[in-house]
Protein backbone atom coordinates (compact mmCIF):
# COMPACT_ATOMS: atom_id res chain seq x y z
CA UNK A 1 0.00 0.00 0.00
CA UNK A 2 1.50 3.38 -0.98
CA UNK A 3 2.20 5.90 1.74
CA UNK A 4 -0.69 8.31 1.05
CA UNK A 5 -3.11 5.35 0.99
CA UNK A 6 -1.70 4.28 4.37
CA UNK A 7 -2.27 7.78 5.72
CA UNK A 8 -5.86 7.72 4.50
CA UNK A 9 -6.50 4.37 6.08
CA UNK A 10 -4.86 5.47 9.30
CA UNK A 11 -7.25 8.40 9.44
CA UNK A 12 -10.45 6.42 8.90
CA UNK A 13 -9.38 3.64 11.27
CA UNK A 14 -8.74 6.28 13.90
CA UNK A 15 -12.12 7.91 13.27
CA UNK A 16 -13.87 4.54 13.51
CA UNK A 17 -12.06 3.60 16.70
CA UNK A 18 -12.74 6.92 18.42
CA UNK A 19 -16.37 7.34 17.34
CA UNK A 20 -18.97 7.07 20.08
CA UNK A 21 -20.55 3.59 19.92
CA UNK A 22 -23.99 5.14 19.41
CA UNK A 23 -22.80 7.25 16.47
CA UNK A 24 -21.19 4.24 14.87
CA UNK A 25 -24.37 2.20 15.30
CA UNK A 26 -26.26 5.04 13.58
CA UNK A 27 -23.90 4.99 10.60
CA UNK A 28 -24.13 1.22 10.49
CA UNK A 29 -27.91 1.27 10.18
CA UNK A 30 -27.84 4.05 7.55
CA UNK A 31 -25.55 2.17 5.16
CA UNK A 32 -27.41 0.31 2.45
CA UNK A 33 -27.34 -3.50 2.31
CA UNK A 34 -24.03 -4.47 3.88
CA UNK A 35 -22.32 -7.37 2.12
CA UNK A 36 -21.74 -10.71 3.75
CA UNK A 37 -18.50 -11.03 5.65
CA UNK A 38 -16.74 -13.64 7.73
CA UNK A 39 -14.86 -13.17 10.97
CA UNK A 40 -11.15 -13.84 10.60
CA UNK A 41 -10.73 -13.10 14.26
CA UNK A 42 -13.92 -12.63 16.21
CA UNK A 43 -14.02 -9.68 18.62
CA UNK A 44 -11.78 -10.42 21.57
CA UNK A 45 -10.89 -8.26 24.53
CA UNK A 46 -7.42 -8.01 25.97
CA UNK A 47 -4.82 -5.66 27.35
CA UNK A 48 -2.19 -3.65 25.55
CA UNK A 49 0.68 -1.84 27.17
CA UNK A 50 0.62 1.86 26.41
CA UNK A 51 4.11 3.28 26.17
CA UNK A 52 4.92 6.88 26.84
CA UNK A 53 7.86 9.18 26.33
CA UNK A 54 8.70 12.32 28.26
CA UNK A 55 9.23 14.86 25.52
CA UNK A 56 10.39 14.08 22.00
CA UNK A 57 13.76 12.73 23.06
CA UNK A 58 12.85 11.20 26.42
CA UNK A 59 13.33 7.54 27.19
CA UNK A 60 10.25 5.43 26.56
CA UNK A 61 8.47 4.03 29.60
CA UNK A 62 5.42 1.88 30.23
CA UNK A 63 2.55 4.21 31.04
CA UNK A 64 0.09 1.47 31.87
CA UNK A 65 -2.19 -1.14 30.39
CA UNK A 66 -5.45 -0.38 28.69
CA UNK A 67 -8.32 -2.61 27.71
CA UNK A 68 -8.85 -2.98 23.99
CA UNK A 69 -11.13 -5.06 21.80
CA UNK A 70 -9.86 -6.15 18.43
CA UNK A 71 -11.59 -7.75 15.49
CA UNK A 72 -10.71 -8.71 11.92
CA UNK A 73 -13.16 -9.49 9.16
CA UNK A 74 -13.02 -10.38 5.51
CA UNK A 75 -15.58 -9.42 2.90
CA UNK A 76 -16.78 -11.92 0.35
CA UNK A 77 -15.10 -9.80 -2.33
CA UNK A 78 -11.71 -10.11 -0.64
CA UNK A 79 -10.69 -7.01 1.35
CA UNK A 80 -9.81 -7.55 5.01
CA UNK A 81 -10.74 -5.03 7.67
CA UNK A 82 -9.13 -4.68 11.08
CA UNK A 83 -10.12 -2.70 14.14
CA UNK A 84 -8.73 -2.08 17.58
CA UNK A 85 -10.98 -0.06 19.85
CA UNK A 86 -10.73 1.03 23.43
CA UNK A 87 -12.62 -0.86 26.13
CA UNK A 88 -14.81 -3.94 26.09
CA UNK A 89 -16.87 -3.21 23.01
CA UNK A 90 -17.20 -6.23 20.74
CA UNK A 91 -20.00 -4.71 18.63
CA UNK A 92 -18.04 -1.53 18.08
CA UNK A 93 -14.91 -3.46 17.08
CA UNK A 94 -16.78 -5.64 14.63
CA UNK A 95 -18.53 -2.71 12.98
CA UNK A 96 -15.34 -0.70 12.76
CA UNK A 97 -13.57 -3.67 11.14
CA UNK A 98 -16.35 -4.13 8.57
CA UNK A 99 -16.34 -0.44 7.70
CA UNK A 100 -12.55 -0.54 7.37
CA UNK A 101 -12.95 -3.37 4.88
CA UNK A 102 -15.70 -1.53 2.99
CA UNK A 103 -13.44 1.51 2.64
CA UNK A 104 -11.04 -0.70 0.68
CA UNK A 105 -13.78 -1.80 -1.68
CA UNK A 106 -13.84 0.75 -4.54
CA UNK A 107 -17.55 0.20 -5.22
CA UNK A 108 -18.72 0.92 -1.71
CA UNK A 109 -16.09 3.37 -0.67
CA UNK A 110 -18.06 6.51 -1.51
CA UNK A 111 -21.06 5.75 0.73
CA UNK A 112 -18.84 4.72 3.63
CA UNK A 113 -16.51 7.71 3.24
CA UNK A 114 -19.47 10.05 3.75
CA UNK A 115 -20.26 8.29 7.01
CA UNK A 116 -16.62 8.50 8.08
CA UNK A 117 -16.69 12.27 7.56
CA UNK A 118 -19.91 12.44 9.52
CA UNK A 119 -18.46 10.39 12.38
CA UNK A 120 -15.38 12.57 12.45
CA UNK A 121 -17.49 15.73 12.68
CA UNK A 122 -19.58 14.19 15.47
CA UNK A 123 -16.51 13.15 17.42
CA UNK A 124 -14.94 16.60 17.08
CA UNK A 125 -18.23 18.17 18.09
CA UNK A 126 -18.46 16.02 21.23
CA UNK A 127 -14.90 16.78 22.14
CA UNK A 128 -15.40 20.54 21.68
CA UNK A 129 -18.58 20.37 23.72
CA UNK A 130 -16.80 18.67 26.60
CA UNK A 131 -13.91 21.14 26.33
CA UNK A 132 -16.30 24.10 26.35
CA UNK A 133 -18.17 22.80 29.40
CA UNK A 134 -15.02 22.24 31.36
CA UNK A 135 -13.53 25.56 30.21
CA UNK A 136 -16.52 27.36 31.73
CA UNK A 137 -15.61 26.01 35.15
CA UNK A 138 -11.97 26.98 34.97
CA UNK A 139 -10.51 28.56 38.06
CA UNK A 140 -7.42 30.72 37.76
CA UNK A 141 -4.95 30.38 40.57
CA UNK A 142 -2.64 33.25 41.43
CA UNK A 143 0.40 32.98 43.59
CA UNK A 144 1.76 36.11 45.13
CA UNK A 145 5.46 36.48 44.63
CA UNK A 146 6.97 36.21 48.05
CA UNK A 147 9.57 38.80 48.78
CA UNK A 148 12.90 37.26 49.60
CA UNK A 149 13.99 40.12 51.87
CA UNK B 1 -20.31 -18.64 4.32
CA UNK B 2 -18.49 -20.77 1.80
CA UNK B 3 -15.11 -19.50 0.74
CA UNK B 4 -12.94 -21.08 -1.88
CA UNK B 5 -9.92 -22.18 0.05
CA UNK B 6 -7.17 -22.90 -2.40
CA UNK B 7 -6.92 -20.25 -5.05
CA UNK B 8 -7.11 -16.90 -3.25
CA UNK B 9 -4.28 -15.27 -1.40
CA UNK B 10 -6.36 -13.57 1.31
CA UNK B 11 -6.43 -14.50 4.97
CA UNK B 12 -8.48 -17.42 6.22
CA UNK B 13 -10.37 -17.50 9.51
CA UNK B 14 -9.03 -19.24 12.60
CA UNK B 15 -11.04 -21.25 15.11
CA UNK B 16 -14.67 -20.22 15.60
CA UNK B 17 -14.09 -20.26 19.36
CA UNK B 18 -10.35 -19.73 19.83
CA UNK B 19 -10.22 -20.49 23.56
CA UNK B 20 -12.24 -23.68 23.73
CA UNK B 21 -11.30 -25.02 20.30
CA UNK B 22 -7.58 -24.66 21.12
CA UNK B 23 -8.14 -26.61 24.34
CA UNK B 24 -10.04 -29.36 22.51
CA UNK B 25 -7.29 -29.72 19.93
CA UNK B 26 -4.64 -29.66 22.66
CA UNK B 27 -6.48 -32.50 24.38
CA UNK B 28 -6.61 -34.45 21.11
CA UNK B 29 -2.85 -34.06 20.57
CA UNK B 30 -2.24 -35.09 24.18
CA UNK B 31 -4.38 -38.18 23.64
CA UNK B 32 -2.48 -39.06 20.46
CA UNK B 33 0.91 -38.59 22.18
CA UNK B 34 -0.16 -40.61 25.23
CA UNK B 35 -1.32 -43.58 23.15
CA UNK B 36 1.09 -43.80 20.22
CA UNK B 37 -0.46 -45.13 17.05
CA UNK B 38 -4.03 -44.29 18.06
CA UNK B 39 -5.82 -42.28 15.39
CA UNK B 40 -7.59 -39.31 16.93
CA UNK B 41 -10.30 -37.35 15.16
CA UNK B 42 -10.08 -33.60 15.04
CA UNK B 43 -12.48 -32.04 17.59
CA UNK B 44 -12.43 -28.55 16.06
CA UNK B 45 -11.46 -27.32 12.65
CA UNK B 46 -10.43 -24.16 10.92
CA UNK B 47 -10.21 -23.58 7.20
CA UNK B 48 -6.51 -22.98 6.78
CA UNK B 49 -4.62 -22.11 3.62
CA UNK B 50 -3.45 -24.73 1.15
CA UNK B 51 -1.42 -26.91 1.36
CA UNK B 52 -2.11 -27.34 5.09
CA UNK B 53 -4.57 -30.06 6.10
CA UNK B 54 -7.32 -29.29 8.60
CA UNK B 55 -5.47 -31.26 11.28
CA UNK B 56 -2.13 -29.52 10.63
CA UNK B 57 -3.82 -26.12 10.72
CA UNK B 58 -5.67 -26.92 13.95
CA UNK B 59 -2.54 -28.20 15.70
CA UNK B 60 -0.62 -25.05 14.79
CA UNK B 61 -3.47 -22.78 15.86
CA UNK B 62 -3.64 -24.58 19.20
CA UNK B 63 0.07 -24.92 19.95
CA UNK B 64 2.10 -22.30 18.08
CA UNK B 65 2.56 -18.87 19.62
CA UNK B 66 5.13 -16.10 19.89
CA UNK B 67 7.51 -18.35 21.84
CA UNK B 68 7.61 -21.20 19.32
CA UNK B 69 9.60 -20.71 16.12
CA UNK B 70 8.00 -22.68 13.29
CA UNK B 71 9.90 -24.17 10.38
CA UNK B 72 8.03 -24.81 7.12
CA UNK B 73 9.22 -27.21 4.46
CA UNK B 74 9.48 -26.18 0.82
CA UNK B 75 5.90 -27.17 0.02
CA UNK B 76 4.40 -25.44 3.07
CA UNK B 77 6.50 -22.30 2.78
CA UNK B 78 3.90 -20.28 0.87
CA UNK B 79 3.08 -16.61 1.42
CA UNK B 80 -0.49 -17.41 2.46
CA UNK B 81 0.69 -19.99 5.00
CA UNK B 82 3.24 -17.58 6.44
CA UNK B 83 0.64 -14.80 6.57
CA UNK B 84 -1.91 -17.08 8.22
CA UNK B 85 0.48 -18.25 10.93
CA UNK B 86 1.74 -14.75 11.63
CA UNK B 87 -1.79 -13.40 11.90
CA UNK B 88 -3.41 -16.14 13.99
CA UNK B 89 -0.49 -17.57 15.96
CA UNK B 90 1.95 -14.67 16.03
CA UNK B 91 4.73 -17.23 15.80
CA UNK B 92 8.15 -16.45 14.35
CA UNK B 93 9.01 -18.42 11.21
CA UNK B 94 12.52 -19.74 11.02
CA UNK B 95 14.60 -21.01 8.12
CA UNK B 96 16.79 -23.06 10.46
CA UNK B 97 15.27 -26.46 11.37
CA UNK B 98 17.54 -26.64 14.44
CA UNK B 99 15.90 -23.51 15.84
CA UNK B 100 12.32 -24.73 15.36
CA UNK B 101 9.92 -25.71 18.13
CA UNK B 102 7.52 -27.01 15.49
CA UNK B 103 8.29 -28.17 11.98
CA UNK B 104 5.64 -28.57 9.31
CA UNK B 105 6.27 -31.12 6.56
CA UNK B 106 3.68 -30.81 3.79
CA UNK B 107 5.63 -32.94 1.31
CA UNK B 108 7.20 -35.86 3.24
CA UNK B 109 8.97 -37.28 0.20
CA UNK B 110 11.34 -34.34 0.16
CA UNK B 111 11.77 -33.91 3.90
CA UNK B 112 15.15 -33.59 5.60
CA UNK B 113 16.22 -36.39 7.96
CA UNK B 114 14.89 -36.17 11.53
CA UNK B 115 18.41 -35.49 12.77
CA UNK B 116 18.26 -32.12 10.96
CA UNK B 117 15.86 -30.83 13.63
CA UNK B 118 16.52 -29.77 17.18
CA UNK B 119 17.00 -33.02 19.13
CA UNK B 120 17.13 -31.34 22.53
CA UNK B 121 20.04 -31.59 24.93
CA UNK B 122 20.65 -33.83 27.94
CA UNK B 123 19.86 -30.85 30.18
CA UNK B 124 16.75 -29.83 28.22
CA UNK B 125 15.40 -32.74 26.18
CA UNK B 126 11.99 -30.99 26.18
CA UNK B 127 13.33 -28.31 23.84
CA UNK B 128 13.45 -30.60 20.84
CA UNK B 129 11.39 -29.97 17.73
CA UNK B 130 7.91 -31.45 17.35
CA UNK B 131 7.68 -32.48 13.72
CA UNK B 132 4.22 -32.40 12.14
CA UNK B 133 4.20 -34.57 9.02
CA UNK B 134 1.29 -34.40 6.63
CA UNK B 135 1.06 -37.92 5.22
CA UNK B 136 -0.94 -39.38 2.35
CA UNK B 137 -2.67 -41.96 4.57
CA UNK B 138 -2.85 -42.98 8.23
CA UNK B 139 -4.38 -46.39 7.61
CA UNK B 140 -3.22 -47.80 4.31
CA UNK B 141 0.56 -47.73 4.52
CA UNK B 142 2.86 -50.57 5.47
CA UNK B 143 1.99 -51.33 9.12
CA UNK B 144 4.57 -50.80 11.87
CA UNK B 145 4.23 -52.62 15.19
CA UNK B 146 4.82 -50.24 18.07
CA UNK B 147 5.85 -50.77 21.67
CA UNK B 148 6.80 -48.67 24.65
CA UNK B 149 5.13 -46.26 27.08
CA UNK B 150 1.39 -45.83 26.51
CA UNK B 151 1.04 -49.16 24.71
CA UNK B 152 -0.19 -52.13 26.75
CA UNK B 153 -0.50 -55.04 24.33
CA UNK B 154 0.81 -53.66 21.11
CA UNK B 155 -0.19 -50.96 18.70
CA UNK B 156 -0.01 -50.63 14.99
CA UNK B 157 0.57 -47.62 12.81
CA UNK B 158 -0.11 -47.85 9.09
CA UNK B 159 0.73 -44.37 7.90
CA UNK B 160 2.15 -44.14 4.42
CA UNK B 161 3.85 -41.86 1.94
CA UNK B 162 7.24 -41.64 3.65
CA UNK B 163 10.62 -41.11 2.01
CA UNK B 164 12.89 -44.17 1.77
CA UNK B 165 14.78 -44.71 5.01
CA UNK B 166 12.14 -43.01 7.16
CA UNK B 167 11.70 -46.09 9.33
CA UNK B 168 15.46 -46.08 9.98
CA UNK B 169 15.29 -42.38 10.97
CA UNK B 170 12.48 -43.12 13.44
CA UNK B 171 14.41 -46.04 14.95
CA UNK B 172 17.56 -43.92 15.28
CA UNK B 173 15.51 -41.13 16.81
CA UNK B 174 14.23 -43.55 19.49
CA UNK B 175 17.82 -44.55 20.29
CA UNK B 176 18.56 -40.96 21.30
CA UNK B 177 16.01 -41.06 24.15
CA UNK B 178 15.57 -38.90 26.25
CA UNK B 179 16.60 -36.63 23.36
CA UNK B 180 15.03 -36.83 19.92
CA UNK B 181 12.08 -35.31 18.12
CA UNK B 182 8.41 -36.17 18.59
CA UNK B 183 6.39 -36.88 15.47
CA UNK B 184 2.77 -36.05 14.77
CA UNK B 185 1.24 -37.44 11.60
CA UNK B 186 -1.75 -35.66 10.13
CA UNK B 187 -4.04 -36.55 7.28
CA UNK B 188 -7.17 -34.55 6.56
CA UNK B 189 -9.19 -34.47 9.80
CA UNK B 190 -7.22 -37.10 11.68
CA UNK B 191 -3.95 -37.24 13.53
CA UNK B 192 -1.74 -39.73 15.29
CA UNK B 193 1.56 -39.42 17.07
CA UNK B 194 4.86 -41.22 17.43
CA UNK B 195 6.73 -39.81 20.41
CA UNK B 196 10.46 -40.43 20.81
CA UNK B 197 9.75 -42.98 23.54
CA UNK B 198 8.01 -45.38 21.14
CA UNK B 199 10.09 -48.22 19.65
CA UNK B 200 9.43 -49.98 16.40
CA UNK B 201 9.02 -53.74 16.92
CA UNK B 202 10.33 -56.33 14.50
Amino acid sequence: MPLDATDGRRRWMSVLAQAAPGDLAGSWSRLPALPAYELLRRPETGLVMVRGRVGGDGAPFNLGEMTVTRCSVRLEAGPCGHAWVQGRRPDHAERAAVLDALMQDPERRQAVAAEIDRLEALTIHRRDEAARKSAATRVEFFTMVRGED
Amino acid sequence: MAMTAAADSGLHPGFADPGLDSQRVFRAVLEAMARPGTIVGLPARAAGPAPLDAATTAILLALADYETPVWLDGAADQPQVAGYLRFHCGCPLTADPKAAAFAVIAAPMGMPPLSAFNLGSDEYPDRSTTVIVQVATLTEGAPWELGGPGIRDGARLAAGGFPPGFRRWVADNHELFPCGVDLVFTCGDALTALPRSTRLEG
